[in-house]
């Protein structure tokens, strides 16, 4: 029975697909058009344009005021385009904050819960596909169920708990509790058990062993659920802000988003350097979108986590 | 331990107020998130150019940190010196309070959330439109219907699924909310904007007392968990009398 790849198979990769592949939704050459049709056309493009313009615009005066110097930030007139350009506001959130460091934490911390949970979820859902074993069902219904409570209901326990093993205010306070990832087992588990077994049991023939079979075959089959869960996981980890302000207390330990609270903590109203910082601090995730957004719209169509 | 926290509960004001603030913003949040969600997608799947430059920017604020979110909001409604005001008051309107008044406070979330929210909710739509096919359409527009008839009859109820899905999905998410609030205005002006996760948090974290914050925990679990069982009961009943 040959049963689908769920991730190939997914109504977004379609979409996605469909949106890439198809040539930028330009009317179709018909003959002709009737004004009714052409006037619904060109009401659908004003629509799209203004919705654009209300989506981009924070982003637009995020970087405007980032490049603002002081006088127009402060000032009761309205600047839609700064005065003049200016680095000062980046030069005061790199020169009296530690924003090298705090960007250096979230790349360490995110690339560490990367490759810590995709492995994880990458070895869970390889079992609950593939393995038997006794409770297999109840035991994984236990982890979906875990996607129910909200990070906000764990984190007294999840505080005392990082607390009692001596952690509590370093990186891995931070890293090892994002490891459990019910989510991303779930994604792991409805993709490998597409996998067909005849390849594995064929392998099985050949003697390797279960570790072997998951590297050689299994992996090697998984790279578009990787490229998924790797997305996902650094999106979720460098965006994370409720935790890290929980687990972190040094302020030179901060990830960006726990920095970027405490700068506007010292700064006050200082929107011009706290929108510097944001920006810095969103660049990276933004590029990655720019560049993987098949993968991420796909991704993020069949979670729900944002 | 025991009852102790919940009777604490029921008797502490605050509560009921970030519980009411918490049920007002997910009353108002999720349907417009699915209206907007709903509406964006239909554009967004017809004949447009520039399709997939509007989808991106559409999908653009939920990638960026809530924190970060929640930081333009403070900077476009800041009542002295936010772009808002200044555009009313260039228009000759009257200046809104954002921070001061707690209605205007209540708002402006509600609008940074619908920002980062409507790309999910489009996302979604977007997929379970293009599982439609265009031969529905077709013979719906044969039998004369017109566009609205089309989106009341065709596709509201072929998109159930995802609004099922959506509709879970959004009210955990309202439910759950905490970075947006908690930066934009930490709960106030006074208790107005508190919700019941930024309470949990205050009691936790800044007054210390948390087993009344673990109590308020399993207070919000309890309700997603509630929800969802209604919903997946409800869902399920209208299928097998459909």
């Amino acid at each position: 029975m040959a049963r689908p790849l769920p991730l190939q198979d997914d109504g977004a990769r379609t979409a996605a697909a469909r949106a890439d592949d198809a040539p930028g939704g330009f009317v179709p050459r018909v003959r002709h058009v009737p004004p009714a049709q052409r006037v619904a056309a060109a009401a659908r493009l004003v629509t799209a344009v203004a919705v654009g313009l209300v989506m981009m615009f924070p982003l637009y005066w995020m970087v405007t005021l980032a490049f603002s110097p002081n006088a127009d930030v402060f000032s009761r007139e309205l600047h839609i385009w700064p005065s003049s350009w200016s680095l000062d506001n980046f030069r005061t959130v790199f020169g009296s904050f530690p924003t090298a460091t705090w960007f250096g934490n979230s790349v360490v911390i995110t690339a560490f819960v990367t490759v810590l949970t995709v492995t994880v979820n990458l070895l869970a859902g390889y079992a609950f596909a593939k393995l038997d074993f006794r409770g297999k069902g109840a035991i994984f219904l236990l982890v979906l169920s875990t996607m129910m409570i909200p990070v906000q209901v764990l984190m007294v326990a999840q505080f005392r708990l990082v607390t009692q093993l001596g952690i509590y205010g370093t990186f891995w306070a931070v890293i090892l509790p994002s490891a459990a990832s019910a989510f991303g087992i779930f994604l792991a588990r409805q993709f490998i058990i597409a996998i067909p077994d005849e390849l594995i049991e064929a392998a099985k023939v050949d003697g390797a062993g279960t570790l072997r079979i998951f590297l050689q075959i299994v992996l090697p089959l998984c790279k578009p659920l990787i490229a998924v869960l790797v997305l996902l996981t650094v999106m979720y980890q460098w965006n994370d802000f409720a935790w890290p302000l929980i687990a972190l207390k040094d302020s030179e330990l901060f990830t960006l988003p726990i920095g970027l609270l405490y700068l506007r903590g010292q700064y006050g109203a200082d929107y011009g350097a706290i929108m510097a910082l944001a920006l810095v601090s969103i660049t990276p995730i933004v590029i990655m979108f720019l560049a993987f957004q098949k993968y991420f719209v796909q991704g993020l169509a069949r979670s729900g986590i944002r | 331990m025991g009852l102790a926290n919940y009777q604490r509960l029921v008797a502490d004001p605050t509560f009921w107020q970030s519980a009411l603030n918490t049920a007002v913003f997910t009353l108002l949040t999720v349907p417009l998130s699915l209206a907007l969600g709903l509406g964006l997608a239909v554009l967004m799947n017809s004949v447009l150019p520039g399709r997939r430059l509007f989808r991106t920017l559409i999908y653009l604020p939920m990638v960026i940190s809530g924190v970060a979110t929640a930081l333009m909001g403070v900077l476009l409604f800041d009542e002295a010196t936010g772009i808002v005001n200044k555009l009313l008051r260039e228009g000759g309107l009257a200046a809104i309070p954002w921070q001061s008044q707690g209605s205007a406070a209540f708002t402006s979330i509600i609008l940074v959330t619908l920002w980062i929210r409507v790309g999910f909710n489009m996302v979604i739509y977007l997929a379970a439109l293009q599982g439609i096919s265009p031969e529905l359409y077709e013979a719906a527009r044969l039998e004369g219907a017109g566009p609205w008839q089309q989106f009341r009859y065709l596709t509201v109820p072929l998109v159930g699924p995802s609004t099922f899905f959506l509709l879970i999905m959004d009210v955990i998410y309202s439910f759950q909310v905490f970075d947006t609030i908690f930066v934009m205005t930490g709960g106030g002006p006074g208790r107005s904007t508190s919700v019941l996760v930024t309470y949990a948090y205050e009691n936790g974290f800044v007054t210390r007392d948390q087993s009344y914050a673990a109590a308020i925990g399993i207070v919000i679990f309890l309700l997603t968990l509630l929800f969802t069982a209604i919903q997946w009961r409800g869902n399920r009943s209208r299928d097998t009398a459909g």
